[in-house]
């Protein structure tokens, strides 16, 4: 690819919807037809038609949504749910900062699209505390300072709590290992691992 | 009464919140209105834009605006008067100029971030290509010695006088463009309020800084600016400055009359908000046959942006860390087709202290004699640069107990002798020094009724725990409970403080938050009617026997002449040990021990955190990062955190911090003299020396990864 071209194909999906309605506008109805195209009347008609209705349970609570098949889980999160505790560090899948639980699994929600997680039960760091309790990840990450800036934290916290479920914390090279998808550039890595071992061994549950 | 004080471990008071999800970054707020913008990168290195087709952008659904030169309104504080030329430095829609491959050339502003992104990906440019130079290794021939004049060539003694030393080493290190990285992206939310006030959330290491950035570009008082802060997701010198794209977002909301917030994508942040910058650095330094420094010349050539130019301080710590009684620096830039660079956690000093502690190590084994005992003989016991004692300098206890923590006694110093099973095992040091740094700046403090206390600086946390710091140090002051104390940061419109920037938080603003305290307790005394330093107060009592709702009152803080009597760094002495595999040449950091003379600290808790967090960074710069660019187009190819290697939690093992904690009374009423840079600088010269030490390979160009020792 020439340097100078961005890669961008002519014809997109959108230009295809605007030219047909066009012609049918052009073929049958007259007027207003092509004003509603003029006046973009068929984009918002079409962004309508471009959602889909999606079923969630988030932290508990059942949500009948309306989504873009576009929207990833992160963004729905983040910004139509507010739910901003899963935080956004690359989306990419390379970083592990939106880490939420999908039935219980850990996933990047940041490579999940929403509408692929249909009937789930999605449980974000909002949800991790019963009321003011805290969850004893938290509870430990607080004690072992396992967080600077705090933005990697919800993320590491999440992965942690799933990495006990799955019975990847039987060492230290192990939570070490399998705590690799969740990056932190405070650095606070060996106090990460101190935090998770303290409730694997059940000193804070 | 008394239960926390300095010195002690308390957890952070915003703990709860981040552990929570409760802490709101800058992007995190729900504000009415809000959209959502893009940045369109260009896709040439060099030249101009001569056109740009938006129409398909602007059609597409939910777009409401696109911005580009064209019809971007003009940013007033970009235009040149009769009082001063244009600034310097890259000005957005501001003109058809590219300067560097992705300089954003459009930003689209849609209704949802989807929708924006998406049109965003339809907008087409056409170009006039120019030559460009991106190589750093072929464009040395172009590099000259910095126009800002603030550095200038240094000579103690006989330039070049180790030439004539009877052991000398002359080398070359290398060092790759490394990035900061933060895990929050950068993100700025704009909206102009109805009586012409702009409000920004922004990421910011100095709300302040920020809020006269902005004032100045827009030519509108500083006052009708408001910055927010608060929390701030790892920074590392990216939030320095005031970024292009964060004044693009207020014009965008000026142009638009609404909210915008623009979020780069991780890989615009490896383009758009500076890196620690490719640098060369030779080195020539030489001994007496006994170990006794003859001279060191230390020259830097260090990558720079054609469009502005950046400097920092790599060559300077050759002047004093050592007593040779020669000594001279040299530092030219390189300027190329590239974003600009930034300073990066220890900024200039940790680039420096890879070259100098790398050949003082060469230089050792070249004298068959202990790293430790050559740092013991050329120990500077007053600053040979400023020719001024230090404030304070404990290195030689760093020394010791960092290599009795380590265990150098095991350190083989044959190298690639001492190994187990398949692994090779190596020792290595490596010390820095960064300076003490103390700014002026004013705290706030309010006593209500119940006894609690609040105080407010604006100041910001972009992770070392500032706001568990200031509470700690009013709690031995005030000689309440930590948890009576709160403190507000990462707000424009609170007592001014300086840029968190320079290790310098703790020593500044901290200074201010231990002066507010005093001046509490000497108001109340004198309410009272009892002598000025009466340390029996029951606040809570006071107030109401003076029928009073509250108290308070605004101290500024500032550093005396005394400083300049003396010369103030911290220090720190990085000891590490390393495995290489002997066929693969995988290595394993094994453990590293980092000894800080960094004055008193105050939360032993966060600043340990803060140890390791950059013994960390260290790693992460000697074995593991490096921005790669395709000469052919001038464009970064690993600009995403899966070709970029930031180290992860498998890279790093179990990482003591070992603070010496004398208070040094020159520096400030507290004692400290800042670990931010300190605990980084040192880290990266240390892991190669351990390197060599372990498999006989001098690797000078970092990062040291596995091909280079096979």
């Amino acid at each position: 690819m020439p340097p100078d071209s961005d890669g961008v194909p002519n014809k997109t999906r959108r230009d295809f919807l605007k030219k047909s309605s066009f012609l049918t506008a052009a073929a049958f109805v007259p007027v207003t037809v092509v004003n509603a195209a003029v006046n973009q009347w068929d984009e918002k008609l079409a962004s309508v038609f471009e959602k889909t209705s999606l079923h969630l349970e988030v932290n508990g609570l059942a949500l009948n949504l309306s989504v873009e098949p576009r929207t990833t889980l992160l963004d729905l999160l983040r910004e139509q749910l507010n739910l901003t505790g899963t935080k956004k560090g690359c989306d990419r899948g390379q970083c592990g900062a939106c880490t939420v639980h999908a039935d219980g699994m850990r996933i990047n929600s940041c490579l999940s699209l929403a509408v692929t997680n249909e009937g789930k039960k999605i449980t974000t760091i909002e949800g991790l505390s019963k009321g003011q309790e805290l969850h004893p990840m938290q509870e430990a990450f607080i004690k072992h300072d396992g967080f600077q800036c705090g933005y990697c934290t919800p993320g590491q916290i999440m992965s942690a709590v799933a990495l006990i479920k799955e019975g990847h914390a039987g060492s230290e090279m192990e939570i070490r290992e399998y705590m690799s998808g969740n990056i932190c550039r405070c650095g606070a890595y060996p106090n990460i691992v101190n935090a998770i071992q303290e409730v694997k061994t059940g000193g804070l549950s | 009464m008394k239960k926390d004080a300095i010195g002690d471990s308390l957890s952070r008071v915003d703990g709860r919140l981040k552990v929570t999800g409760g802490a709101k970054y800058s992007g995190e707020f729900k504000i009415t209105g809000l959209t959502y913008g893009v940045l369109v990168p260009a896709t040439i290195t060099n030249g101009t834009i001569t056109s740009i087709d938006t129409k398909a952008a602007e059609r597409a659904p939910g777009v409401l605006k696109v911005i580009t030169y064209l019809n971007a309104t003009k940013v007033p504080g970009y235009q040149p008067d009769e009082s001063k030329p244009a600034s310097k430095g890259l000005k957005l829609f501001n003109d058809n100029k590219i300067h560097f491959n992705q300089q954003p050339i459009a930003l689209v502003i849609a209704d949802t971030f989807e929708r924006a992104t998406y049109a965003a990906s339809l907008i087409k440019a056409t170009y006039q290509k120019e030559p460009f130079k991106t190589n750093f290794h072929q464009n040395i021939d172009n590099s000259m010695v910095p126009q800002g004049g603030n550095y200038k060539d240094y000579i103690r003694g006989e330039a070049d006088a180790y030439k004539n030393a009877p052991v000398k080493i002359e080398q070359a290190y290398l060092l790759p463009s490394e990035i900061h990285n933060p895990m929050e992206l950068h993100v700025t939310t704009a909206f102009w309020n109805t009586d012409g006030k702009l409000t920004v959330f922004t990421k910011s290491q100095g709300v302040i800084s920020s809020q006269k950035a902005f004032a100045n570009a827009f030519k509108i008082e500083q006052s009708t600016v408001q910055i927010n802060s608060r929390f701030v997701g790892g920074a590392f010198g990216s939030s320095l400055r005031t970024w292009p794209h964060e004044i693009a977002a207020a014009q965008a909301a000026k142009m638009l009359n609404r909210p915008v917030k623009l979020t780069l994508t991780r890989e615009q942040m490896f383009t758009l908000v500076g890196y620690r910058p490719q640098t060369i650095q030779k080195m020539g330094i030489g001994a007496t046959p006994d170990g006794q420094l003859v001279g060191i010349t230390h020259e830097s050539l260090s990558q720079s942006a054609v469009y502005e130019e950046f400097t920092e301080r790599s060559v300077n710590v050759s002047r004093f860390l050592y007593a040779s009684p020669n000594a001279n620096t040299r530092y030219k830039v390189v300027p190329l087709h590239v974003g600009v660079p930034a300073p990066m956690r220890g900024p200039g000093e940790a680039t420096g202290a890879f070259a100098l502690e790398c050949a003082l190590d060469e230089l050792a084994y070249a004298l068959n004699m202990d790293p430790i005992a050559l740092r013991l003989k050329n120990y500077a016991d007053a600053d040979p640069e400023k020719n001024l004692p230090w404030s304070s300098k404990y290195l030689k206890e760093c020394y010791q107990k960092g290599a009795d923590k380590i265990g150098w006694e095991k350190r083989s110093s044959k190298p690639g002798t001492n190994r187990e099973g398949d692994w090779l095992v190596g020792y290595g040091i490596g010390c820095g020094a960064f300076g003490a740094y103390r700014n002026k700046a004013q705290a706030y403090i309010k006593l209500l009724a119940d006894g609690s206390v609040n105080i407010k600086s604006a100041t910001s946390d972009i992770g070392p725990g500032t706001g568990t710091s200031m509470v700690l140090i009013a709690a031995d002051i005030l000689k309440i409970s930590a948890e009576k104390i709160t403190f507000d940061l990462g707000d424009s419109s609170l007592p001014e403080a300086p840029t968190q920037g320079g290790s310098a938080t703790v020593s500044s603003v901290g200074s201010a938050v231990h002066d507010v305290c005093i001046a509490l307790k000497k108001k109340l005394n004198t309410l009272t009617g009892k002598p000025e330093n009466n340390e029996d107060l029951d606040y809570a009592k006071i107030l109401k026997q003076q029928n009073l709702p509250f108290i308070e009152l605004t101290q500024g803080s500032e550093g005396t002449d005394e400083a300049k009597n003396y010369s103030m760094y911290s220090f720190s002495a990085h000891f590490v040990q390393v495995h290489v595999h002997a066929l693969t040449g995988a290595w394993r950091i094994k453990k590293v021990v980092a000894v800080v003379d960094a004055g008193k600290i105050v939360n032993n808790k966060t600043a340990s955190s803060q140890m390791i967090g950059g013994a960390v960074g260290g790693i992460g710069m000697a074995m593991t990062e490096e921005a790669i660019i395709d000469d052919r187009f001038g464009r970064l190819v690993n600009g995403n955190l899966a070709d970029y290697h930031v180290p992860v939690n498998a890279d790093i093992p179990q990482i003591e911090a070992i603070f010496i904690n004398k208070p040094d009374m020159h520096t400030n009423p507290l004692g400290t003299k800042g670990i931010g840079e300190i605990s980084l600088i040192g880290v990266a010269p240390a892991i190669a020396n351990a390197v060599y030490n372990a498999t006989g390979k001098r690797i000078r160009e970092l990062p040291i990864t596995p091909d280079k020792l096979i």
